[in-house]
């Protein structure tokens, strides 16, 4: 019944895409006249076209076709409108049977559904907040740990990388147990007096996870600019007369942009993208736009896979957009976090 | 001496990878594709010994992984674990072959109430390995009230305190069952019916959970959880103030049965092998160390009281009764269950 062969014109356009990438490579050593450096890429080139190229490619195949593999646009649809897939499924014997009864689309929960465009405004916004708690937290920690005069400063970069080391997932599971009802926080909250908060399962908590796993990511590339930047300047800016607030607005705060931007990306695109936290930490009642995908592709039911590649397709050109705009305001990807 | 090593590393590496099927040609096999800790390692172990039959275990995690894996690397497994609802969708696809009965003289000690399931009208694909049941596992030190009906989960006493599970199947099912519907309707009222009153429920719940409950349960984190039978008994062997019920609205009644693919390359030792783990010794120490529910009276008699003085995994046949197997729903009105569930997942 179901067929899980790719049809001939889908190797046709992976392979159409892989020579188009293949001739680039060649373009691009030929014009550099040597062999030498790409030679030594080409294990790299080889991992990227097999596991980043090739899956793209297999997820825009996804998003343009249907379960029986025709070309169809009704994944985008779907996007627009949620319950689109559903109600083309219906049986048109069964859809006229209802409307004999006298019931509408509202009755039968087939109206447009508005599911996937709320949850993906809800993820941006989740990510945005995200990306601006990290900038205000992790900007004066960065601009602490570059001083010269902070002895502890290197002491606290090991400490920010340390908890790196270990899996996200676990880190987020540790979460848990910090923010249960019987947990460590709670337990000390009703020794103090205050009483038991409902911590875990809402959308605050989700949000902290966010923020605790990416906060790294803002903290050092604004670290590593500052670090590098000529101390100098501030001390010239001192000695013609600046106090140091107008020294930090004038001098550090413009050198410190790109570092800033870099962050800024480094935050916002695993946070749009965030799925599994949400899980844990929301208790599968708070769903973001990774946690939509994820379910699509978990169904049983295989026509949900070109739908999920439809909205995956949607969010990597939201996220390349924003990358693009990003580029213009680091156009040397000074800040070290640019692709 | 750091390259002698790592030569004789890659070596090692090697072994396993160039073909040595000349040296084990002789040796007889069977490939085994179940679940994770789904059978006592001891087991095999037997079967080898007694057979010379060597057992070769695979894992999967989900039912669409497994069926995935079936259709896409043909030959490679000789037994497969699926669960009750995938077995109608195998036999229509043509993925399992019949099983000879002939060389499975101990499948006469399977419970008679499990021969000819819905899924499997004519008894010809599957022998039932191990079933249970979906109830509600709660906190007695919490919860006053009578646990009977599925009422109570949507008791607000309880609200932030109750556990559902993250399952489409599940969920919606108990819920359809609480309205008096079937577990398996197609019909689209009902289903919104369904999804409306999980919607209603939505702010007494603690969490959507499917892995944590257990432990959740354990910690004193929750009043009440909708739970299989078989991680309910874990939690209950864990703390001794949880108990267990199935609401007399009824409920779903599972079975794992094992099928042979119509691929296998080994039908007979996949044959043997059923024929030995329907030995009455063999599925009580398969029962005593899963601890869900044995289809095999002959191993039950042999168990004696601890398992039949325990409700929770031998229910009354009058509990069964009220219950029904889950069938496979065509894609075609997943998509509408999915519909429905994503409905409940957005509602804030």
């Amino acid at each position: 019944m179901t067929d899980f062969r790719v049809p001939a014109w889908g190797y046709w356009i992976m392979g159409v895409g892989l020579a188009a990438f293949i001739v680039m490579l060649v373009m691009y050593i030929r014009r550099n006249r040597g062999f030498k450096r790409p030679l030594f890429a080409s294990p790299y080139v080889l991992w990227l076209v097999v596991f980043t190229v090739i899956p793209c490619l297999l997820v825009a195949y996804f998003s343009f076709t249907d379960y029986q593999g025709n070309f169809t646009l009704d994944n985008f649809k779907d996007f627009w409108d949620s319950n689109y897939t559903a109600r083309k499924a219906m049986d048109p014997e069964e859809m006229k049977m209802y409307e004999e009864m006298g019931l509408t689309l509202e009755d039968l929960g087939l109206e447009r559904g508005t599911i996937n465009i709320n949850t993906l405004v809800f993820s941006l916004w989740m990510a945005f907040l995200c990306t601006v708690i990290c900038l205000l937290l992790g900007y004066p920690a960065a601009h602490i740990m570059a001083n010269r005069d902070f002895k502890l400063g290197p002491t606290l970069v090991v400490l920010f990388i340390v908890p790196m080391w270990m899996n996200f997932l676990l880190r987020t599971v540790a979460m848990m147990t910090l923010l249960e009802d019987n947990g460590v926080i709670n337990s000390l909250l009703e020794a103090v007096g205050i009483g038991r908060q409902k911590l875990l399962n809402n959308v605050a908590a989700v949000q902290v996870g966010m923020v605790y796993n990416f906060l790294p990511f803002m903290v050092f590339p604004i670290y590593n600019v500052l670090n590098k930047m000529d101390y100098k300047l501030s001390e010239a800016a001192m000695d013609l007369g600046c106090d140091k607030w107008h020294t930090f607005y004038k001098v550090t705060l413009p050198l410190s942009l790109p570092g800033v931007v870099s962050g800024i990306t480094m935050v916002f695109m695993p946070a749009v993208t965030t799925f599994y936290i949400s899980r844990l930490l929301g208790g599968g009642k708070v769903q973001l736009f990774g946690d939509l995908i994820e379910a699509k592709f978990l169904s049983t039911s295989l026509r949900e896979w070109n739908v999920g590649s439809a909205l995956s397709l949607i969010m990597m050109i939201l996220i390349l957009i924003s990358l693009g705009l990003l580029r213009k305001v680091d156009p040397e990807g000074e800040g070290g976090g640019m692709v | 001496m750091k390259k002698w090593i790592s030569l004789v590393a890659v070596l090692v590496l090697m072994m396993n990878v160039l073909p040595l099927n000349g040296a084990f040609a002789a040796q007889e096999e069977v490939n085994v594709y179940n679940w994770e800790d789904y059978m006592n390692p001891e087991v095999f172990k037997i079967f080898e010994q007694e057979t010379g039959i060597h057992v070769n275990e695979m894992f999967f995690t989900t039912n669409e992984e497994m069926m995935i894996s079936l259709r896409v690397t043909p030959g490679a497994y000789d037994l497969v674990f699926p669960s009750d609802y995938c077995v109608e969708r195998m036999i229509s696809e043509g993925l399992i072959t019949e099983i000879n009965f002939d060389s499975v003289p101990n499948f006469s000690n399977i419970e008679p109430w499990m021969i000819n399931p819905d899924y499997d009208p004519e008894n010809k694909y599957s022998v039932p390995f191990m079933w249970g049941t979906v109830g509600i596992l709660y906190d007695t030190t919490k919860v006053d009230d009578p646990v009977d009906s599925w009422g109570i989960l949507w008791n607000e006493k309880y609200a932030d305190e109750i556990i559902m599970l993250d399952s489409i199947r599940d969920t919606m099912g108990v819920t359809l069952k609480y309205l008096g519907y079937s577990m398996n309707t197609r019909d689209r009222l009902e289903l919104k019916a369904a999804s409306d009153k999980l919607i209603e429920q939505k702010p007494l719940v603690k969490a959507y959970y499917v892995d944590e409950t257990k432990d959740e349960m354990v910690a004193g984190n929750g009043a009440l959880a909708l739970m299989w039978s078989g991680d309910a008994l874990y939690a209950m062997e864990k703390n001794e103030n949880l108990a267990y019920a199935v609401p007399k609205e009824g409920s779903n009644v599972w079975v794992d049965p094992m099928v042979i693919p119509a691929t296998a390359k080994n039908k007979e030792n996949a044959e043997k092998l059923i024929n030995f783990l329907c030995r009455p010794d063999i599925a009580q120490m398969n029962c005593e160390y899963i601890w869900y529910s044995s289809p095999n009276t002959a191993a039950i008699e042999l168990m004696g009281e601890d398992y039949t003085e325990n409700p929770t995994i031998n229910p009354t046949q009058d509990i069964i009764d009220r219950c029904e197997f889950f069938h496979d729903i065509p894609d075609q009105y997943l998509t509408v269950y999915n519909l429905f569930w994503g409905r409940v997942k957005d509602a804030k």
